[in-house]
């Protein structure tokens, strides 16, 4: 494929190089297309579904679709939207999310997707699922009633830090989160504050204790700007783990 | 190394497990499911020093046990008795025969008794629809179960009765077979289809030859041996056999793209996972027919060069490992299996077969890879494709049981024999399994074109409403619809026929239906997790009379998200069986109704009744005014 390559997306040029999937090849060209479990940094991983769009009329993820020359791809649509408009309140019926007294407030990543689409109602009624938290571990609080289950903490743990502390387990409504301990607990785990895993979550699972509404509402990350704003400053970025883990993924 | 601390789990034993698989972290599955199968359950200490010796995160295999239904590492009891809760089950009254077992043994559906003795629960179809009500007791099935038989099992457990000494007569599965075609009724010996495929020529001057002499060199194998592969190739193009699981994938293109694909190890794999509701055509064929299914995985090997065989057997279909095993030890003695089959230089070939654990996600073929490596068995993304990177991302070829099956015919027979059995688009013959309201349920092998009014006659059926073709991920057809062809073209099917008379209500069958598909999604995905779980909420909502049809609207907007959206066919398949009955039998949804408008979820009123009693009011203010209701 030439260096020139490029596809259409929503009727402008994008060029690409070979193997960047869609939503990277658009990010790097400063385009935005609403994601949630992508993350520059890491494997792409296809699960939230929030950055599909159309290609060539057939619905399709960005995250993980690589990008092809002449590809027709629609983002920016009603259509589109309205799907991503529905996957976040499927999202928010998933969990039990209480903005108002979240410490991730105005920091978190489903929360300013949700103004960001349009979200105005809760679309579906809520699981509102009995989701004990782990407050095992000193500095550290797990509160799984906000798990969106991004694998973002999975990936950042095994393909950074090395270390694997976080896996799902379960299927369908019931998968969770469980750490790497005998116990099932986090303070079992040889998880550090300087973790990446630490870093990654996009909603308010994994806290650092005692740092709580540090910052005013006004000055949260999300208060100046919409996240669609925002996104690409932080895009794309080079991959900041070796990727590797002998005992996670096999493959490549 | 943690040693169990006086856990359920002798040490010695584990080592043995873990030696027969050689600590290979691929093996994950099998060696938890051998943990499991001799000691109920996975303690958090086995987990352990599991994991220390594959090399794998713990937090891993707690990922592996929480995925698949028949592992655990909480205490499920000595015997675990799980009811298959297809819709076929319900119909033959599984449900009584649950509550009864459960007054009888003392024991709370889906709760352990408090010694710890035994636990009753239900499990997705278990493949036995032709002689329901089934259970699993530990693992094992027993098809037929009567309120005398299950008697005999309820007192079998209370008296403590390892399950090796309880009756065989218990376990007994019939085949059921009742009509036979080519496949049923072939008359080939073990091992003909093998020696017709390697005694294949190339035409002199055709392009096979063309192809086979320049690989020849490439490939390093001699050009007569390419020859007779390539033209296998060639006779299961031509033949145009397609996929027997579902998708109607033509197989010659898939062996031939995996044939091609640039790698040394090649690997065939059989897809024994058959979850789907009401399907159990494989069953049979890897009872009765076993010979033929190896044989046609063989001619694959030969075909597209590959080494090793897989067949993936689903956990359901555990009593058919000795038999299966016995079939490979055979094949291996007789030189059809092992190195240089035949006497062929090059042509070696084994098979090892991989035991599922209650996943129907893990029919779909990369999550069936991914199970065979071990993990969750979750979809993966797509493209790369299996052919190219399969298992341990190598070219692997996936098919059916059938499929494999008819592969060994048509290396035989030849493609000419073969095309001209069925329909221009649909070549040669397919196995239904016909059950439910029908006289005479079991195997049935037409030819394709075959008229759904004639398989009805055939089994039996009277006053037939409707029929499940290809279980839930396929249509609900009724009366007027019945002079329809099984065949690609017009209702293409994986085998499950599934006969409902007018005595039955269709919004159950949808509602037992949605309750599989939320029982089985892996999770993977926002829309299939979440929507197959509203799509059961609103069915159930329905059921209990408080639906209305917004909610209705709702289940049309679900299927939309989830065609859109969803990761694999699972989520994209979920809605159908409801959509397809809404559409045919909508007044079994309306006459559920509460009322034709809005309806809330829940009384209003009602919800009040905390704040009335805190504030000690009763008067009409602090009631909801029930004018509108009017």
């Amino acid at each position: 494929m030439s260096e020139h390559a490029t596809f259409l997306l929503d009727g402008e040029a994008v060029p690409f190089v070979p193997g960047q999937t869609l939503i990277q090849a658009a990010l790097s060209a400063g385009h935005y297309i609403p994601h949630l479990c992508y993350h520059p940094e890491f494997k792409p991983h296809g699960s939230c579904k929030v950055c599909t769009v159309k290609v060539n009329g057939r619905t399709a993820a960005s995250c993980t679709l690589p990008a092809q020359s002449g590809m027709v791809v629609e983002s920016d649509t009603d259509e589109v939207n309205d799907l991503r408009r529905t996957l976040v309140q499927m999202l928010f019926a998933e969990g039990n999310h209480f903005c108002p007294s979240c410490e991730k407030s105005g920091n978190c990543t489903l929360q300013a997707l949700g103004y960001d689409l349009g979200v105005m109602t809760a679309g579906f009624r809520h699981f509102f699922p009995d989701r004990p938290v782990d407050a095992s571990h000193p500095d550290i609080l797990l509160d799984f009633n906000r798990c969106i289950l991004c694998e973002l903490c999975v990936r950042a743990s095994c393909e950074v830090d090395d270390k694997c502390v976080f896996a799902l387990s379960g299927r369908g409504l019931s998968k969770h989160l469980v750490v790497n301990a005998e116990s099932g607990l986090l303070a079992d785990t040889d998880i550090a504050l300087t973790d990446k895993a630490m870093e990654v979550c996009p909603v308010g699972v994994i806290l650092k204790k005692r740092v709580g509404f540090a910052q005013p509402i006004g000055r949260r990350r999300y208060d100046p700007e919409p996240i669609s704003a925002q996104a690409l400053r932080d895009a794309p970025r080079a991959p900041s783990g070796a990727g590797h883990c002998a005992a996670c993924e096999v493959e490549e | 190394m943690t040693i169990p601390r006086g856990g359920p789990t002798p040490e010695t034993e584990l080592t043995d497990i873990l030696a027969r698989h050689h600590g290979d972290p691929h093996r994950l599955l099998q060696v938890l499911r051998e943990i499991q199968e001799a000691h109920q359950r996975i303690s958090p200490q086995a987990a352990t020093h599991v994991a220390k010796s594959l090399g794998v995160p713990l937090a891993r295999v707690w990922g592996v046990i929480g995925f698949y239904a028949f592992l655990t590492s909480k205490p499920w009891g000595r015997y675990r008795v799980l009811f298959s809760d297809n819709i076929t089950d319900r119909m033959l009254g599984n449900k009584k025969l649950l509550i009864a077992l459960c007054e009888k043994l003392w024991v709370e559906k889906g709760r352990m008794s408090e010694d710890g003795l035994v636990s009753v629960d239900t499990t997705s179809c278990t493949g036995l629809c032709d002689q329901g009500p089934a259970i699993l007791v530990n693992g094992r099935a027993i098809p037929s179960v009567t309120p005398a038989r299950l008697d005999r099992v309820a007192e079998l457990i209370l008296a403590q009765t390892p399950m090796e000494a309880w009756p065989a007569e218990l376990f007994v599965i019939e085949d059921n077979i009742r009509r036979k075609d080519i496949l049923l009724g072939h008359d080939l010996r073990p091992g003909d289809a093998l020696r017709a495929a390697i005694a294949r020529v190339c035409v002199p001057g055709s392009a096979v030859e063309a192809a086979a002499n320049e690989r020849s060199w490439r490939e390093g194998i001699p050009s007569v041996a390419l020859c007779a592969a390539l033209s296998v190739l060639e006779e299961i193009k031509r033949s145009n056999l397609r996929g027997r699981g579902g998708a109607g994938f033509t197989t010659g293109m898939k062996w031939e793209a995996c044939r091609n694909a640039p790698g040394k190890d090649r690997f065939v794999v059989c897809n024994a996972d058959e979850g789907e509701p009401g399907t159990f055509k494989d069953r049979v064929l890897l009872g009765a027919y076993a010979d033929l299914v190896f044989e046609g995985m063989t001619v694959c090997a030969y075909a597209i060069g590959a080494n090793h065989g897989f067949v993936y057997l689903r956990g359901e279909y555990r009593f058919l490992l000795e038999p299966l095993n016995a079939v490979l030890g055979r094949r291996r003695a007789d030189g059809l299996l092992g190195r240089r089959i035949l006497g062929q230089d090059g042509f070696d070939f084994d098979i090892e077969i991989h035991l599922g654990a209650g996943a129907y996600v893990c029919g779909e073929e990369s999550a069936l890879i991914e199970s065979l490596e071990g993990k969750r068995g979750v979809p993966r993304n797509r493209p790369p494709y299996p052919v190219t990177h399969g298992y341990l991302q190598k070219p692997t070829t996936v098919n059916n049981v059938e499929t494999f099956c008819a592969a060994a015919l048509i290396a035989k027979h030849g493609s000419n024999w073969y095309r001209a059995i069925g329909t221009a688009k649909s070549a040669g013959t397919k196995l239904l399994s016909v059950a439910g309201d029908c006289a005479r349920p079991g195997i049935y092998e037409y030819p394709f074109g075959t008229q759904i009014c004639q398989v009805l006659e055939d089994c039996g059926a009277e006053n037939t409403l409707a029929v499940q073709i290809s279980g839930p991920s396929g249509v609900c057809i009724d009366a007027s619809e019945f002079d329809r062809r099984i065949a690609f073209e017009d209702l293409p099917t994986a085998g499950a026929f599934t006969v409902f008379d007018s005595s039955r209500d269709m919004f159950e069958v949808a509602r037992n239906y949605a309750h599989f598909f939320a029982h089985e999604s892996c999770g993977f995905c926002t829309p299939c997790r979440v929507g197959t779980a509203l799509l059961k909420s609103t069915l159930d909502k329905i059921a209990e009379g408080h639906g209305t049809l917004y909610d209705l609207a709702e289940i049309e907007k679900l299927d939309k998200v989830l065609h859109q959206s969803a990761h694999c066919g699972l989520g994209h398949t979920a809605c159908n069986p409801t959509l397809d009955t809404l559409k045919r039998f909508r007044p079994m949804y309306e006459r559920r109704l509460k009322s034709l408008e809005f309806e809330p979820a829940f009384d209003l009123d009602g919800a009040l009744a905390k704040a009335r009693q805190m504030t000690g009011r009763d008067d009409a203010g602090a009631h909801l005014s029930l004018e509108s209701e009017s």
